[in-house]
């Protein structure tokens, strides 16, 4: 039993990821019809908004510490960060140590207008051609992206820690009358998930409760008579595209502190995350939610040891499996309306 | 000629003079001048130029004909490569049935695969092809070790049983793969003044199977199969409509293409007996996409170029470090020198895959015919413009349009 809660437990950050990513995804292709295969470029891009910010923060300068020695007997020479100067040591020291969380606010604006740039130059011109066109320019245009940050931020993976206070793990074992430290957690992952499922309930809120988003539904059903009521729906489209970009961002903001981010961490994610999409059905909103927590949760119990000797190798493609099963059986995915991209 | 059109012969003609012809025309540059290192005559670039060719050829034949975009090529690749390594390990080092058993396993699985993801299409069909990609990628890197090698790849060995020849190579060295005799990494060198051609022999065979390959291309491009294919990409509601199931088509191109993968596979193995799992990864999957679609999709040659242009980036592009810029703008003033060099730098060396996405991103957008259809519209502006003076220029411009 403790055993399967700690499965389960493990399946949801990476779940929460897919489902983030799934869900931008799903919101393009809703409003755009865009099959956007740069979207785990942009999940990369928020990770390095975080490396970005924490590496403004620490940003420091030499200053001659009289008081000090070093190894040689001269006066010792410290860096000093800016902020120190600037907020006092220990505000300057919890930023410092808050960047990663902080990022968030920074990231929004970012992703936002990446993501409406990107789609007033160039996925603008792609609507009326066909999926695989739209398919080809968004991988190449993942490719240069990938290449910048490259460029810019090299090929190593750059670690980004957690803020001190997340850094622990909880012991759920000891919560749940378990013994202690069979289901232990860490913190952040925690932190990750309640982050992924505030964002979705925006995202649903929003698109549920204002009128932006009723009108954006309303469009997502029937594009063409809404424009008729002299809406002007494409701005709303392209907004939404610019907030598909952001939670895209977020994701990838708060996922650093799990996995150090790297240039292709995008490219890994986005091929997952199309499955994601295509399980829980093209279109989907909550199709794409509900297929990221279930695959994630599914590939962590497929790596569990009892699993693995029964079936060598399943934890590899459970995934992919599952998506050809659906596929086959299911084409309209978990949750897909019916003749949204049935062929 | 070949059962094939006018056009299509020269076009064929003009190939196998460039195959042949290839060690000297990509060594236009002296030995030991500045530009050396633009020459891309030697026989390991050359190799992989013909035998991604092949590569490139066989996806069109789906992609370019039929309209379906498999994102899981590479698998076939894959497949190929290993099946001919185990035929070097354990029946011969000769190549032949190394590729024919290469061509062999790649068909069967594309026969499974395909018969699976062609139930779909569109992105659908691109996901499906993608999972059984990422499947075998996975599946050969880890359980399958035993038969794959896993991480480490496959590799010969000394005591592998090599039914055929084992008592041939008793020297106490891993043989190499060759062709009765002839042993594909052999190769002779012309030296001319200062210049330096290899003739290798791996090459001009893996030349004359990418030849045999086109040649089957331009004929499937132009057979009734080869409508069938298109009439699926154009309308296959309508043609669903007259009575005709599109399924054996596609389900036949998808193995013929698979096949021409297993092949590009079996070469690459016999160029160099080791095969590696990340040649299943979906990056390379990517890859094959990106050659037809610089090279220009549903046209013969296209792919072909693609795949040239790409390798030759690959390796060629990628070497050029911010010294060798230093030494180029070195004409300039120091400060505009320095500029260039930031300027261009990102660009070449370990950038080159900025450029070569900027440069596809380009060609999707402006040019969906890729360098073919490039090169038709440069033809044509030179073309209308010799109209004007003498009349046989429509002519003209017709017969530098090389396919389609």
């Amino acid at each position: 039993m403790d055993a399967i809660i700690l499965q389960i437990l493990n399946g949801l950050d990476k779940g929460s990821a897919y489902a983030l990513i799934a869900l931008g995804l799903t919101l393009i292709f809703g409003t755009l019809g865009v099959v956007n295969f740069a979207h785990g470029a942009l999940f990369m891009i928020g990770a390095f908004c975080a490396v970005t910010l924490s590496r403004i923060i620490s940003v420091s300068h030499t200053v001659i510490d009289e008081t000090r020695t070093d190894f040689l007997g001269n006066p010792m020479k410290v860096e000093v960060p800016y902020v120190h100067g600037w907020f006092g040591v220990e505000t300057g020291d919890a930023l410092i140590d808050w960047a990663v969380p902080l990022s968030i606010i920074f990231a929004i604006p970012v992703m936002i207008l990446i993501g409406v740039i990107m789609e007033r130059g160039l996925i603008k011109h792609f609507y009326k051609r066909p999926h695989a066109d739209q398919i080809l320019v968004t991988f190449g245009l993942a490719i240069v992206l990938q290449e910048i940050i490259k460029y810019y931020y090299g090929a190593n993976p750059i670690p980004t820690p957690a803020p001190e206070a997340f850094t622990g793990s909880f012991d759920f074992g000891a919560m749940l009358g378990f013994d202690p430290n069979t289901i232990i957690y860490p913190y952040w992952r925690l932190v990750y998930f309640a982050f992924a499922a505030i964002i979705i309930g925006a995202v649903f809120a929003f698109l549920q409760f204002t009128t932006f988003g009723m009108v954006v539904r309303a469009g997502m059903a029937d594009r063409e008579t809404v424009g008729l009521l002299g809406i002007n729906i494409d701005k709303r489209f392209t907004i939404m595209f610019g907030l598909a970009a952001a939670v895209a961002g977020l994701a990838g903001v708060m996922y650093t502190p799990i996995n150090s981010p790297n240039y292709h961490m995008g490219m890994d994610f986005l091929v997952l995350s199309f499955v994601v999409v295509v399980v829980g059905g093209m279109g989907s909103l909550p199709g794409a939610v509900l297929a990221g927590f279930l695959l994630g949760i599914l590939e962590s119990f497929a790596s569990m040891r009892q699993v693995i000797e029964i079936i060598p190798g399943i934890n590899q493609v459970i995934i992919y499996l599952v998506a050809i099963i659906i596929l086959l059986t299911r084409p309209r995915g978990l949750m897909g309306r019916k003749g949204v991209m049935e062929e | 000629m070949f059962g094939l059109e006018k056009k299509d012969a020269r076009l064929l003609l003009l190939v196998l003079a460039l195959t042949m012809f290839a060690p000297f025309i990509l060594n236009p540059f002296p030995e030991g001048s500045g530009w050396a290192q633009f020459n891309a005559g030697y026989p390991d670039l050359m190799q992989r130029f013909v035998i991604f060719g092949i590569f490139a050829i066989g996806f069109n034949i789906l992609f370019g004909l039929t309209g379906y975009l498999s994102f899981g090529h590479a698998a076939f690749l894959g497949v190929g490569s290993y099946s001919a390594v185990w035929m070097f390990k354990l029946l011969s080092m000769n190549v032949l049935p190394a590729i024919a058993l290469a061509v062999v396993t790649a068909g069967i699985f594309a026969l499974i695969i395909g018969y699976v993801s062609l139930r779909r299409s569109g992105i659908y069909f691109s996901i499906l092809t993608l999972a059984f990609a990422q499947m075998s990628f996975a599946l050969a890197y880890s359980v399958l070790t035993p038969i794959t090698g896993g991480e480490t790849g496959l590799q010969l060995a000394l005591d592998d049983p090599r039914i055929l020849d084992g008592a041939a190579h008793a020297a106490g060295n891993i043989p190499v793969p060759g062709l009765f005799g002839l042993e594909m990494r052999d190769s002779a060198e012309l030296v001319l003044g200062a210049w330096v051609f290899t003739f290798n022999i791996g090459y001009y065979f893996s030349a004359f199977v990418m030849l045999a390959s086109f040649y089957l291309a331009i004929r499937i491009f132009r057979s009734p199969f080869g409508m069938m294919l298109r009439a699926i990409k154009s309308n296959q509601q309508r043609l669903n409509y007259t009575g005709l199931n599109p399924r054996p088509y596609t389900l036949a191109a998808f193995v013929i293409s698979g096949m021409y993968a297993g092949l590009a596979g079996g070469l690459m193995a016999s160029m160099d007996p080791l095969a590696g799992a990340e040649r299943m990864f979906w990056t390379a999957s990517g890859e094959v996409v990106l050659m037809t679609i610089l090279g220009g999709v549903g046209t013969l040659i296209g792919p072909v170029l693609g795949a040239g242009m790409i390798k030759y980036m690959e390796n060629i592009l990628s070497k050029i470090n911010s010294d060798i810029l230093h030494t180029w703008f070195a004409f300039l003033p120091d400060g505009l020198e320095n500029l260039l060099v930031t300027l261009v730098y990102p660009f070449i060396g370990k950038g080159w895959h900025l450029t070569l996405g900027i440069l596809f991103m380009l060609v999707v957008i402006f040019l969906p015919g890729g360098l073919v259809e490039g090169g038709q519209r440069i033809a044509k502006l030179f073309g209308r413009k010799k109209a004007k003076d003498t009349d046989g220029g429509a002519d003209a411009a017709n017969s530098t349009t090389p396919a389609e």
